[in-house]
């Protein structure tokens, strides 16, 4: 201590100082500035590389600015969320005009096509971009309460094993079995075709992942007491009860009452 | 017998016989057809296969009972087995079902089998009788009837008949009293009020709000800030204070849940979207809707008015809602009117509004009964 105050009028103490002083600034900035969101961190590159993308595979429809035609809406302000949910399941591009896209059997594009696309559209306009991952797996979320949330917020039209169901005018809520949890958080935040959004105040990020926990876990249970005819309830059980279970009935008193052997 | 054509009886084993044209004068009763024995009634080897046929069928229902037994011991609950058509299936519930299921038709089928193929089959007839008895024997009937009413002094006791009864006669009322008392309390006015209207007192009354309620999430029991809705939303909503607080402890929340709190709870379900203003239709009804709503933002019950099932498949694109049960089809462009289906009245809207602190409140409860039609709602 007193080497070093013996020396604190040295002409280079005045430079240590400064130095010390800039180093630890510029450490307590870098550690607690706000990280930009991921959405910007989309490279100019990129995202002309998107726009190329865009204008030869979707501005047929959804016109050349993306701000919609008769045929396709406006992609200004969906964000980057919209374009991985529409494209990563195969919905769009759209293989045939109809009330609604179906779910693809596969993805046209990869992976980089589908991030550059979603670049460009998350640049129009700002919009909700692609979750984090930490929310978008099941691990960590509590299916029971999941589950609660599930069949308050969304089971009314996606059914309350998942299955499905149909809506108005030749529309429906597609099956939830095997999506990906990235892709069931992208559908809450966006709302695609006719859902409604379910924004993070709606239903939190944690509670976004406990539905995710628990529609894994349905996945995994699957249907232990055999056929569940389409989990679709009382019409098609009543149906296979009322068809086969009356024929063999009938069948059974017809054999009864019929003469000699 | 006419000469003409042949009126002979045509018995129905003869197989077909030409005719000749000719109605006889007089159809024969052509009795019943013979008697067909059984092989096992004709030959010795017909008796013995049908015996070991029954004797298989119940082996097989011993076999089956057997499988119900192992599979009941070997088998954990949890143990899955795939199999084709079914798929992952839980071992336990098929090999149980299915051993019980032979176990009982082995039974079934092995003794219609046998009855049908050992036991007698001679066919006897009964011929039909008259069945009112003879003169004679309904006098003595009325006579016995008659002595046992003067035997007993019935006749001649008027009071001992009367006070019968009287006895007899009231004796079915308890049974009535119980019927009429187990349909429940009369309703009083609790399908027209909710839990909009005021806290439930726990003796079937409301105590209105000194400030009017938030609407709160379902099952979160959350607030929502108008600014949190946006356009496309929907949010599930129920009043505060009818879901445990989230902050409640486990034996609080358990507390909660009191007596009737899925009445309210089934009462007071509310479905909030957020629409654009300019989406509203320019009628009376859309322009009551928008006024009643906060920016856009409208407030409908969830209960649909045909018989009570949720309306909660708002489709964001054509604004409809759809009731899952019966296809009733509500705009809320246009105050909820039915578009189709069997609903007969549009959905009862709540008028809603924001707090100081920019939370959405009720600002009024309903202004109709919500849910279903009922004799007295007026």
């Amino acid at each position: 201590m007193n080497a070093l105050a013996a020396r604190r009028r040295h002409p280079a103490a005045i430079l240590i100082l400064l130095l010390l002083g800039l180093i630890v600034t510029g450490g307590v900035y870098a550690a607690l500035a706000p990280k930009p969101a991921t959405a910007a961190e989309a490279s100019a590159d990129q995202i002309e590389r998107g726009r190329q993308l865009f204008l030869t595979n979707c501005a047929t429809c959804h016109g050349k600015n993306a701000l919609g035609t008769p045929v396709g809406p406006n992609l200004a302000g969906v964000g980057a969320a919209a374009v991985d949910f529409q494209m990563g399941t195969g919905r769009m591009p759209m293989a045939e005009p109809g009330v609604q896209a179906p779910r693809g059997k596969k993805v046209t594009f990869s992976d980089e096509e589908i991030a550059d696309i979603a670049a460009w559209v998350a640049s129009l306009a700002p919009g909700p971009a692609i979750p984090d991952a930490e929310y978008t797996t099941a691990e960590g979320g509590d299916p029971g309460k999941g589950g609660e949330i599930f069949r308050v917020n969304c089971s009314m039209c996606h059914n309350s094993a998942g299955a499905g169901g149909a809506l108005t005018s030749g529309k429906y809520a597609p099956p939830l079995t095997g999506v990906e949890g990235k892709h069931i958080v992208e559908a809450m935040l966006t709302g695609p075709q006719s859902m409604p959004v379910f924004n993070d105040s709606n239903i939190s990020p944690e509670s976004k992942r406990d539905v995710i926990a628990y529609l894994k876990s349905m996945d995994a249970e699957g249907n232990p007491g055999g056929m569940a005819l389409g989990s679709l309830g009382p019409v098609p059980e009543g149906l296979v009860a009322w068809v086969f279970g009356l024929g063999i009935l009938i069948g059974a008193a017809y054999w009864l009452g019929q003469k000699g052997a | 017998m006419s000469t003409e054509h042949s009126t002979d009886t045509v018995r129905l084993d003869e197989g077909h016989h030409i005719g000749e044209g000719g109605i006889p004068a007089q159809f024969v009763n052509p009795g019943l057809p013979p008697h067909v024995h059984r092989m096992s009634d004709e030959s010795a080897a017909g008796a013995k296969r049908a015996e070991r046929q029954i004797a298989g069928l119940f082996t097989l229902s011993i076999l089956g009972t057997l499988l119900f037994l192992v599979s009941y011991f070997a088998f954990d609950t949890a143990h899955r087995t795939w199999v084709p058509g079914l798929g992952t299936v839980s071992t336990t519930n098929l090999l149980l079902g299915v051993g019980l299921g032979l176990a009982l038709l082995g039974i079934g089928l092995g003794a219609v089998h046998w009855a049908k193929t050992l036991m007698p089959d001679e066919e006897v007839v009964e011929e039909r009788h008259v069945m009112r008895s003879s003169d004679t024997d309904r006098a003595k009937f009325a006579e016995i009837m008659r002595e046992g009413g003067e035997s007993s002094q019935l006749f001649r006791r008027p009071l001992i008949k009367a006070t019968l009864g009287g006895a007899l006669g009231l004796f079915s009322l308890p049974l009535l009293v119980q019927l009429v008392g187990s349909l429940g309390p009369l309703p009083k006015n609790h399908l027209s009020l909710t839990m909009w209207n005021g806290h439930p007192d726990g003796h079937g009354d409301y105590t209105p709000y000194q400030e009017r309620p938030r609407l709160v999430t379902d099952p979160e029991s959350l607030p929502i800030k108008a600014s949190d809705v946006t356009i496309g939303s929907v949010y599930h909503v129920l009043p505060e204070g009818l879901l445990p607080s989230p902050e409640a402890t486990e034996e609080e929340a358990r507390e909660g849940l009191h007596h009737g709190f899925l009445e309210e709870k089934g009462k007071a379900a509310v479905l909030l979207m957020r629409l654009d203003p300019s989406d509203f239709k320019d009628t009376e009804g859309g322009k009551k809707a928008l006024s009643w709503s906060y920016q856009g933002i409208v407030a409908y019950s969830k209960i649909c008015t045909h018989v009570g099932c949720p309306v909660g498949l708002y489709e964001r694109t054509t604004h409809h809602l759809l009731c899952p049960c019966h296809q009733s089809t509500f705009d809320v462009t246009d105050d909820c009117r039915v578009i189709f289906g069997p609903a007969k009245r549009p959905l009862p809207q709540l008028k809603i509004d924001v707090d100081k602190d920019g939370y959405l409140i009720a600002a009024e409860p309903f202004h109709e009964a919500v849910g279903p039609s009922f004799w007295e709602r007026g």
